[in-house]
């Protein structure tokens, strides 16, 4: 197969950017689209040019490095795929595939494709998890979950943290994100005790970090690599208006 | 000249009350001592960042590094099929005694006993652990933990969630992390590298760090140092390992006198799914879980070139069903690994080139009904049809062995110190409690028992005779080993080669696997000791580095961890040379019985192989530790 990459070039965070064309030639159709940015990038090697940087690690769609805008899509056009998923055979024989990283405010571009998404790490420090210390720890079996309960957690906690859900969004909003955490523990009785606390403030982290707000166009979920449901936003929304009547009362 | 023999440091009594009693007499630090020592911690897989999160709560100090963008990216994240304990929560016999004993013997005999039983001890506590955090385990309809079965048991005792276990255990040992990261207790260093160990006086004091976006080096000294950095399969280029898992820490750190264990020990999965093309980057595991329910064949008639559904039962050959009807599809990993081999060495392996074998769950959806399975295994059929475009409800997956976890690492004493006094290796990175061979759901039971409930009591230990002095990182000493880094790193980029770093790691990989892999020989073994030393050769004359050590190059960090793997396979094949026997993974061809079972020798080679590095040029000095069986009698492994 035949492409030609339009790809995002940036030196550092502070300098502007350009498109680079790069033309391809040969390719076979099981090439994954990261194997072929490793081609291009040998071909930069042996020029002694700077090669593309752009962040990659399991290549099997679960770290959550990888990410991407391709064709204009948060992990292209896969459903429910990341970008290092995504293979040749996708593509039209002949096509132009833009690729550029993912855009927000909070995740600012350190260097071609790469940006910063430090912004996610403070959110679940804020609050997203169980505080419970190393041994402090009654037998398992003693927590009963249902198992529809343990079936919804798990697809929320799903979450890979890769930030697709923000790229994708018009108002760069983290919802899915947080939501997605928000949920996962508190439909478990694990999460109970600190359920107000927890979601507000993982929320207020969000705002603090420059997420924008969001406004139900649900294209968060559209280009989820694992597919995780605005159900979940609707869930945190409630969680957060109860929390805040709460606190309310009490101060 | 007589090796040396090497103590472990393994406590007296009774195997039961070892770890209890030793526990007693361990010293401790109390509270209001413990935030004036500061522990560094290497790696936020779940072993490192599980000690780093206990650590941080009973009040010390900690500063954890990462190579990726977040803690919650480690390799770790990547584990599917699920985590080992002898909870007995099926009712079918299983105790810690039953787990302990399917392990060592898993290992083919080669681990200690006295570690493998703590294993099995404190597993129960990890799952209890696990489920206060919130990991989202498998349930039964009435709300109870759900197990399945993985190889090398006849019991159920694995713990999972869906075929995402690592990322649910490694996310709630993350969070746990970052509870204490809220507390300012733990300081994250996020995209930086240990380029080296700084060691004074035989003791541990600190590491140097490679900034990865700014290329800045730093200084950082602690009271103890405590390596989590993963395993070493990249050795052989294509694995199933993350791209940036590496060796360098270890290695850096056997180059500052830590003893390696056993390097040659390195398993390779039988179940993934096969290479198709030069380009290729990785390879993707299909988790063993899968083995519960598919059923491995070939055609019985290797000219039998039908496509997969229209060959009837009768001209299948369920080959490992047939070699082990005890165990059959669920036999060890090495066990099943060399039997795919060996049928596709004789001619009789499908796909396009003949190197893959049928992995069916035709039976399993007659049975079970397709809905049942896909409940059990949907994602992972989801990435099988994602990489190959083959549905594997309709037609049997295709899948051949690649290398996937190495049992060996860096030697560690029973309070997984290592031979440098405050030098702490635990997880995949240590020399483990795998022996020879690991089996399936016991990396992550073992990653977390050494984070969680381990090295915290055993760091107390060595702490509490450490005075708690303030700490200089200006030191000569940091000085001198960051000028040697920083100098290192430039002469990457100014040499004048014209090979990507890159290709030179396909060709190791390709020496590895041909030779250091599956079978090995004396033979082959020499010859592949000739070709790393003349690939290393190569490497300094014309390996090719662009762009600048001052700014995100991620060129450079490759060529640096590059480097380690050549001499790490270098002393991963005089391991294996050394070694005339076969045993677990290591199966050397001059070492087996007339039906191609491995033969183990008990009388020369029930040890630990422990190198000691000599320096540029020198060869490196072999050390032993013995292996004591007191409480199982080792026999050999039989999953017929
Ligand atoms: C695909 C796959 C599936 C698996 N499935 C299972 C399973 O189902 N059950 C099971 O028990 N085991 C499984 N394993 C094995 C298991 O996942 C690993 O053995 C285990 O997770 C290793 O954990 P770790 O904490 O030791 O290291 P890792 O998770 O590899 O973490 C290493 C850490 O060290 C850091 N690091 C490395 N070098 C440096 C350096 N120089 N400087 C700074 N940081 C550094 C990395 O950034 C990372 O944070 C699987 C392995 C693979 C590859
Ligand atoms: S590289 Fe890990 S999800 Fe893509």
């Amino acid at each position: 197969m035949r492409f030609t990459l339009r790809i995002w070039r940036q030196a550092q965070q502070e300098t502007t950017g350009r498109f680079v064309d790069f033309a391809v030639e040969d390719i076979p159709a099981e090439m994954s689209l990261l194997e072929l940015l490793d081609s291009i990038n040998r071909g930069l090697i042996l020029e002694s040019a700077d090669p593309v940087a752009f962040d990659h690690d399991c290549r099997e769609g679960i770290c959550g490095m990888c990410s991407l805008v391709i064709n204009g899509r948060p992990h292209g056009p896969g459903a429910g795929t990341t970008t290092c998923q995504l293979y040749m055979r996708s593509f039209a024989d002949g096509e132009t595939i833009v690729v550029e990283p993912f855009r927000a405010d909070a995740f600012p571009v350190v260097k071609d494709l790469i940006v910063d998404r430090s912004a996610f790490d403070r959110i679940i420090a804020a609050g997203g998890y169980v505080t419970v210390t190393t041994g402090q720890t009654p037998e398992a079996n003693d927590i009963l979950v249902a198992k529809e309960n343990a079936e919804e957690a798990m697809d929320a906690a799903a979450c890979i943290g890769c930030g697709a859900c923000v790229a994708a969004c018009k108002n760069a909003s983290a919802m899915l994100f947080v939501a997605a955490k928000v949920s996962h523990l508190s439909l478990l009785p694990q999460g109970q005790p600190e359920k107000s606390r927890r979601v507000l403030t993982m929320v207020r982290e969000m705002d603090q970090s420059g997420f924008g707000n969001c406004s139900n166009e649900a294209e968060c979920e559209a280009v989820c690599p694992k597919e995780i449901s605005i159900g979940h936003i609707a869930r945190m929304n409630r969680q957060y208006l109860f929390a805040m009547l709460l606190s309310g009362e009490r101060s | 000249m007589e090796p040396n023999t090497i103590d472990p440091k393994i406590p007296d009594g009774d195997l039961h009350e070892k770890w209890d009693k030793h526990r007693f007499d361990l010293k401790l630090v109390s509270p209001a001592n413990r935030p004036r020592y500061k522990i560094i911690v290497v790696g936020t897989g779940l072993a490192g960042a599980s000690a780093a999160a206990t650590l941080s709560e009973l009040g010390y100090q900690v500063e954890i590094f990462c190579i990726q963008d977040s803690p919650r990216r480690a390799h770790s994240i990547a584990a599917q099929g699920g985590i080992n304990a002898a909870k007995n929560y099926p009712n079918d016999g299983d105790t810690v005694w039953r787990l302990f004993y399917d392990t060592l013997k898993g290992g083919d005999f080669r681990a200690r006993e006295a570690n493998v039983y703590r294993l099995a001890q404190v597993a129960n506590n990890i799952i209890d652990q696990c489920v206060a955090q919130g990991v989202p385990f498998a349930r039964e309809y009435g709300g109870y933990l759900a197990n399945r079965s993985f190889g090398g048991a006849q019991v159920s005792r694995t713990f999972y969630a869906r075929g995402q276990t690592g990322q649910q255990l490694l996310l709630g040992a993350y969070s746990a992390l970052m509870k204490e990261v809220n507390r300012g207790n733990v300081q994250i260093h996020t995209r930086s590298e240990m380029v080296d160990l700084v060691v004074e006086d035989g003791i541990a004091k600190g590491i140097i760090v490679r900034n990865l976006l700014s290329g800045e080096f730093t200084r950082h000294a602690a009271h103890c140092v405590i390596l989590a950095t993963g395993g070493y399969s990249n050795v052989f280029h294509l694995s199933t390992n993350a791209m940036v898992s590496n060796c360098s820490a270890i290695y850096r750190a056997y180059k500052k006198g830590a003893f390696f264990a056993n390097p040659s020990f390195t398993q390779i999965h039988p179940t993934c799914v096969p290479r198709s093309g030069h380009y290729q980057s990785k390879l993707t595991l299909m988790s063993e879980s899968l083995r519960n329910d598919g059923r491995v064949w070939v055609p019985t008639d290797s000219e039998d070139h039908r496509s997969a559904e229209d060959i009837p039962e009768s001209d299948r050959d369920y080959f490992l069903e047939r070699q082990y009807p005890s165990f059959g599809n669920l036999v060890p990993r090495d066990v099943a690994s060399r039997a795919v081999k060996n049928i596709c060495d004789a001619g009789r392996g499908v796909g396009p080139v003949g190197q893959s074998v049928y992995l069916d769950f035709g039976t399993a959806i007659e049975n079970q009904g397709s809905q049942v399975i896909e409940e059990k295994y949907g994602n992972l059929f989801q990435m099988y049809e994602e990489i190959t475009s083959d549905d594997p409800y309709r037609t049997p997956m295709r899948i051949y062995p690649a290398s996937h976890y190495t049992m060996g690492g860096l030697w560690v004493d029973y309070n997984l110190m290592s031979n440098i006094a405050g030098l702490f290796v635990i997880g995949e990175a240590n020399f483990s409690d795998h022996g020879a061979n690991r089996l399936g759901a016991s990396a992550l039971m073992q990653g977390l028992a050494d984070g969680y409930f381990i090295v915290p009591s055993t760091v107390a230990d060595y702490l509490a005779v450490q005075p708690a002095i303030d700490l200089d990182p200006d030191r000569a000493s940091f000085r001198a080993d960051e000028h040697k880094a920083r100098g290192c790193y430039a002469d990457f980029v100014t040499g004048k080669g014209k090979i990507p770093v890159d290709d030179l790691h396909h060709e190791l990989g390709a020496i590895m696997w041909d030779r250091v892999g599956m079978s090995r020989s004396a033979q082959g073994l020499e010859v592949a000791i000739k070709q790393i030393r003349q690939l290393r050769g190569k490497y300094r004359h014309s390996a090719c580095v662009p762009g600048d050590a001052n700014d995100l190059n991620e060129q450079l960090e490759k060529a640096g961890r590059i480097a380690d793997f050549i001499d790490l396979g270098e002393l991963m094949a005089l391991d294996a040379r050394s070694r005339e026997e076969s045993c677990g993974a290591h199966f050397r061809e001059e070492h087996q019985s007339s039906q191609h079972e491995p033969i183990r020798d008990d009388t020369h080679f029930q040890h630990v192989a422990l190198w000691e590095y000599r320096g540029e040029n020198e060869l490196p000095e072999k050390h032993l530790e013995e292996l004591e069986f007191k409480w199982l009698k080792p026999e050999t492994r039989s999953y017929r």
